[in-house]
């Protein structure tokens, strides 16, 4: 909301404000994108300055040029880790909210599975990862269910939350009301819950990532994770640093995809 | 004394149906118990209908509880309740009585008009007949001066805003009984003021019984044509006290000696309780 509010007063007050606005704006964006340039160009210089070799610390100015020469190379792994980090995403979160209705209908259903949810995400995700992949094979499967187990306890224990987060004065309105359960869980806590699963999707769009990632280290050919591996085993550091790059762009992209669709469902 | 003899009620207070009047909601040597502790005891009232009842007492008397026993939140554990000659229960079913609590108690993510409409959706699926008042939701915002926010969401609201909502939703099923536990509490003294005579307004406009909870004495004198007074330790009536003051009431009769006169008596009563 505080975006559609911000937005409206700037159309109320459009003449005098709006230079002011755009001056402010691109303070927002000029400060730090400032920093960021002149740590790449010490980054450059220190690296030429002290004749770094290519293979240890590649110079900006090197990965710049894999993004030139190699974006093909780039686009063919980066589509097989997105695929695999939505699935997982999707997969993982679905799952997770389920449960957590189920947890909040039935306390015995709780009560017997949520020491299990507790023990698997204990587990290692590094350690868990290749007994998946000896499971579900070097297919996309594996990294599948690797990523959407990363993302599962998080939502899972948020969704218990949110769903829990209605007020017992709320309930009591609704029992005055005469409401049915139903009407209790679509009207009043399935929408009570909806900033704490928003919470809860933003840390699974990260992680997601990471899941399908590991999950390539272990066993795969193509992703990002693969091109990983196979830059690092062949000493082709500018590659493995831009593959780098691609990879936070693709946790920064899913993770922007989820906090505008918060502002645009949570406007309270 | 205890318990009110029911023949006194009959008393005609300046605005109000003379002989014949029904029964709004009715108490017979009702109590309430949690566990061992008795938070009511042999409560015996007869609210009439259209009348305009306000609850005082010190805190802990079981006010609260009272509010909750006429609504079927909480049972009785001896006596009997009925609202317009039904159970508790059916009356709930039937929206005979609606409640507003000391929080507006809003959906955050509903317009206003919204949260008004809410009590028309809720209980469909029961397949209950839900009766709608004459006024619209829209008319129903307008009666407790809100035209122009429908489409406000709660957070953008003041509380006193919030809570003439919650009025409005409460008013939206047409009840007979208004409930109201202390709902302008968290106010500051110019809202309740303002509150205070939108509500006799409205009472006026509407017909609708009202028991309204306080603890505020010029509150509880202001509004009432009643002042029912409860004692704590278990919760008792201790007296009920007739408010014989005009119909038209104005922030202006505060000042009057007649007004301060009721607040004193009910001050005397309380600290006795």
């Amino acid at each position: 909301m505080s975006l559609t509010q911000i937005s409206s007063s700037v159309d109320d007050d459009a003449k005098p404000g709006l230079f002011e606005q755009a001056r402010l704006r691109a303070g927002h964006i000029a400060i730090p994108l400032g920093t960021a340039v002149s740590l790449l160009l010490i980054w450059q210089i220190g690296v030429r300055l002290f004749e770094v070799p290519t293979y240890i610390a590649p110079a900006p100015t090197d990965v710049l040029a894999v993004f030139a020469n190699d974006a093909a190379l780039l686009l063919r792994n980066f589509w097989p880790t997105l695929i695999e980090s939505l699935s997982g995403f999707v997969v993982g979160n679905l799952a997770a909210i389920l449960i957590a209705v189920a947890f909040v209908h039935s306390r015995t259903v709780e009560k017997a599975f949520f020491p299990i949810a507790v023990f698997i995400n204990t587990i290692p995700i590094l350690a868990i990862a290749p007994i998946l992949v000896l499971i579900f094979g070097a297919g996309m499967t594996a990294k599948v269910v690797i990523a959407a187990l990363i993302c599962f306890f998080p939502t899972l224990v948020n969704m218990v939350r949110g769903l829990q987060s209605v007020s017992p004065q709320t309930l009591e309105l609704a029992r005055i009301l005469s409401a049915s359960k139903s009407e209790i869980f679509w009207k009043i806590r399935l929408p009570s819950s909806l900033p704490f699963l928003f919470s809860a999707l933003k840390i699974a769009a990260t992680t997601c990532v990471i899941g399908a990632i590991v999950g390539e280290w272990i066993g795969a050919d193509v992703g990002l994770g693969a091109l990983i591996i196979d830059s690092t085993f062949n000493f082709r550091s500018p590659l493995l640093y831009a593959t780098v790059f691609v990879s936070s762009g693709l946790s920064v992209l899913l993770f922007t995809a989820v906090s505008v669709a918060e502002r645009l469902v949570v406007r309270w | 004394m205890s318990v009110q003899p029911l023949a006194d009620f009959a008393d005609d207070s300046p605005d109000q149906e003379p002989a014949g009047r029904k029964v709004a909601a009715r108490l017979s040597g009702a109590s309430v118990k949690f566990g061992r502790f008795t938070a009511l005891e042999n409560i015996s009232l007869e609210i009439g209908e259209g009348e305009f009842w306000t609850i005082l007492g010190p805190s802990g008397c079981g006010k609260s509880t009272m509010l909750r026993l006429v609504s079927d939140l909480v049972p009785a554990a001896e006596g009997d309740v009925t609202i317009l000659d039904k159970s508790t229960e059916a009356a709930r079913l039937a929206r005979e009585f609606a409640f507003v609590f000391q929080d507006a108690t809003l959906l955050p993510w509903r317009s206003a008009l919204k949260n008004v409409e809410l009590p028309l959706e809720m209980g469909r699926k029961r397949g209950l007949q839900i009766p709608a008042s004459d006024r619209s939701p829209q008319e129903l915002l307008e009666l407790v001066g809100l035209k122009g926010r429908e489409n406000a969401l709660p957070h953008e609201l003041s509380g006193g805003m919030r809570q003439r909502v919650a009025i409005a939703r409460a008013l939206v099923c047409k009840p007979k009984l208004l409930l109201m536990d202390e709902p302008f509490g968290a106010l500051d003294e110019m809202k309740r003021d303002l509150l205070n005579l939108q509500l006799r307004e409205i009472w006026q406009e509407t017909g609708v019984t009202i028991l309204f909870v306080t603890h505020s004495i010029s509150e509880a004198v202001f509004l009432g044509q009643k002042v029912l007074m409860l004692r704590a330790n278990p919760g008792r009536v201790k007296d009920v006290v007739d408010i014989d003051l005009p119909a038209h009431r104005e922030v202006a009769l505060r000042e009057t000696p007649e007004f301060n006169r009721y607040c004193g008596k009910l001050r005397q009563l309380l600290e006795e309780c």
